[in-house]
């Protein structure tokens, strides 16, 4: 995407100040907006539909539509600085002799090296070791860089089997199985020519400079019976050692739940439609998927009904921005999120520094989105050299953990105003919605209400 | 003194460690894979009512020798490094999957997705195989004594497919840069997928899979397929296609 697809309310037309739009009553369509009759002239010139990463950027209902109550004559708060409100989580004891135990719930998402360069997988685990975090590898396999700085390794299992490595496998913290993201459930990963430098087209076994379009089904299982079998081989090659995940894009959160449960899951891992991509077309993006807020209780209920809420972990991903959404995903039954698009943020994407040089990309800091075209400013989502230096890994690490520790002190100030002693204390009954469209999505009541659309209560 | 000893005894030493035998009839899949996840260079083991049971012989990570009398489930031999694994009966879903090296030997049919993702060693298929074989493999070398179904050598990366019998229908639909051999016909090839001449060095490799999986099959007589490489940019004119 260009500087086209900057919200119509921020930008004049060419030539024009914004105050001046009223003035000469220019009316805006809200059908044919700016970006939708740039993405038509775009579409009309090229003949190819528009690739791009991030996730949604379309308004939904979402964490922000959430408050927490706090305590109150009936609830006792914790003294913010002298009574422990812990954060720890312990990850896929389900079936696995060796879970993950992690310092903060807290967790990087799997992003693969190919999307992003060398040294952004390694500040991102370096940042993650420091606070006692898990990163998670992505559509690629594992580098040496990667398992080196990591002290917690997801290891992604995906339909392309990239890189796959049964010794890497060995080496992995936990497998995570890959249904699908929340950018684009139902779709494969992509790469475009630009990024399949020799290293990359090396560990994916593709020719250099090709366009990769990857699989978006399993090549050697369908379906829940049979992908109970292959987490049965999995853990049979790791000795039942490894915790194995299984990630969904949020779609229909209830069923594929149920499914990954009977199916053996340790984990959980729900990715919801905010949740960013390195490449996918912007249609996809945008209209396939549910959002997060709509997608966790859904899950939950799986969960609690199958007995299993707790025992099976929750990992939520999808639009994580602040402690208040970590300790809101968690309220609402989560064990764990994971950050994808805010660790790059905090490693230094859409950084104002670069500003110049995201107007010569016809883009602006805060609207950049061009990953798939490997020419970021930032030296992240790319695989161009020059570029890639310019993110020193120490100190992009270094941000990366300053984030994680605001988020878990975030999040831990917000359980402690509601009297718990454990983020994994907070529970829906903490939480009202500010919109009805949350509210029936979350399934916690209208503030000042007890009404929850579809549940319980009239308005 | 060095002590010298007869070759009668050298030759007894050599073969003292006769096959650890198991019998799935009363112990568990478990146990047989823990025992070869320790095993050292050299050993073997013969399993006996394998059943069908999953996952057999997973995670091989050192040059052993496993016999499977009978027929095994999905998963036989998955993620194979090193050794030879031999099923005497038929292979379920994923024969192999990901095989980094060493050899898989099924001597009946295998199911679906044999081989799939295999990123080296040789996987060899006395029978048929069904839907799939070859899917996504990454440097994997197949052969397949019998005929191949749908879909075949599907986003085929590298490595090779030598087919003795016929292929389904889409053989290397979307394929990159593995070399397909088929000798019987073909039903029909998939997007991006042509036949190509046959050369010297093709007939070469062809004589060298069939010798190693110990077939006596004329290598003039198999024809040869590959990647046209039209779809490995994104083009407008390629929408078609897709």
């Amino acid at each position: 995407m260009t500087i086209t697809s900057v919200p119509a309310p921020a930008q004049a037309p060419a030539g024009i100040a914004a105050s001046d739009i009223a003035a000469l009553g220019l009316r805006e369509s809200a059908t044919f907006d700016r970006a939708t009759i740039a993405d038509i002239q775009r579409a009309a010139a090229t003949g190819v539909y528009d690739i791009r990463g991030w996730g949604a950027k379309r308004k939904v209902p979402h964490f922000d539509d959430l408050l927490f109550l706090g305590a109150s004559m009936s609830r006792y708060p914790l003294e913010g600085y002298r009574e422990k409100c812990d954060t720890d989580v312990v990850l896929g004891d389900r079936h696995a002799s060796r879970p993950l135990h992690l310092a903060t719930p807290v967790t990087i998402a799997g992003m693969s090296f190919g999307a992003l360069s060398a040294n952004a997988k390694e500040a991102l685990g370096r940042g993650a070791s420091e606070v006692g975090t898990s990163t998670t590898t992505g559509d690629g396999g594992m580098t040496p860089e990667e398992r080196g700085q990591s002290k917690h390794l997801v290891y992604q299992y995906l339909p392309s089997r990239y890189g796959m490595n049964p010794d890497d496998l060995r080496k992995a913290d936990a497998i995570e199985i890959v249904l699908g993201q929340g950018a684009k459930p139902g779709g494969g990963g992509m790469l475009l020519g630009q990024k399949i430098t020799e290293r990359v087209a090396g560990m994916r076994t593709l020719p250099v400079g090709i366009d990769q379009r990857s699989a978006s089904r399993h090549p050697d299982w369908t379906g829940p019976d049979d992908l109970e079998i292959k987490i049965g081989e999995l853990r049979e090659i790791t000795d039942w050692k490894t915790p194995i995940y299984v990630k969904v894009g949020a779609s229909r959160p209830y069923y594929d739940t149920a499914l990954a449960v009977k199916s053996g899951a340790d984990v959980v891992v729900l990715d919801g439609m905010q949740g960013g991509t390195a490449a996918t077309q912007q249609v996809f993006i945008e209209n396939v998927g549910i959002p997060t807020l709509a997608a966790i209780p859904q899950v939950v209920q799986a969960l609690q009904e199958l007995g299993v809420h707790r025992k099976v972990q929750l990992i939520v991903s999808g639009g994580i921005r602040t402690g208040a959404d970590v300790a809101k995903a968690m309220a609402l039954g989560a064990d764990a999120v994971a950050i994808g698009t805010a660790a790059l943020i905090a490693l230094g994407d859409n950084d104002p520094r670069y500003a110049a040089e995201y107007a010569e990309l016809g883009s602006a800091a805060g609207f950049y989105d061009d990953f798939q075209d490997g020419r970021d400013p930032a030296g992240i989502t790319t695989q161009d050299p020059s570029l890639a230096s310019r993110l020193d890994p120490v100190a992009a690490g270094k941000r990366l953990a300053n984030y994680l520790r605001v988020l878990t002190m975030e999040a831990q100030t917000i359980a402690r105003a509601c009297g718990k002693s454990h983020l994994h204390n907070l529970e829906p009954e903490d939480l009202v919605a500010l919109t009805i469209e949350a509210s029936a999505m979350a399934r916690v009541p209208l503030a000042g209400t007890s009404w929850i659309p579809g549940v319980q209560g009239s308005f | 003194m060095v002590t010298l000893t007869a070759p009668e005894s050298l030759e007894t030493a050599a073969t003292a460690e006769a096959p650890t035998k198991v019998d799935l009839a009363d112990a568990p899949v478990r146990g047989l894979n823990q025992d070869l996840h320790h095993a050292v260079d050299g050993q073997s083991w013969t399993v006996a009512n394998p059943g069908g049971k999953h996952s057999l012989a997973v995670g091989i990570t050192a040059d052993v020798t496993v016999t499977i009398d009978g027929h095994a489930g999905y998963y036989a031999a998955g993620m194979h490094q090193k050794g030879t694994v031999t099923v005497d009966g038929n292979a379920g879903v994923g024969l192999a999957e990901n095989i980094m090296s060493g050899t898989v030997h099924v001597k009946g049919d295998a199911s679906q997705s044999a081989a799939a993702t295999g990123h080296g060693g040789l996987v060899v298929i006395d029978g048929n195989a069904g839907a799939r074989c070859g899917i996504s493999m990454k440097g994997v070398d197949i052969v397949v004594g019998g005929n191949i179904g749908h879909m075949s050598a599907f986003m085929a990366q590298a490595g090779r497919l030598v087919v003795c019998g016929d292929a389904g229908d889409a053989l290397g639909d979307s394929i990159y840069e593995a070399r397909i051999y088929v000798k019987g016909t073909v039903a029909s090839l998939g997007a991006d997928c042509i036949e190509k001449p046959l050369r010297e060095e093709h007939l070469a490799e062809l004589a060298e899979l069939l010798e190693a999986a110990g077939r006596t099959d004329n290598p003039a007589d198999f024809r040869r397929y590959g990647s046209a490489r039209n779809l490995y940019h994104f083009h407008v004119d390629n929408s078609t296609a897709y």
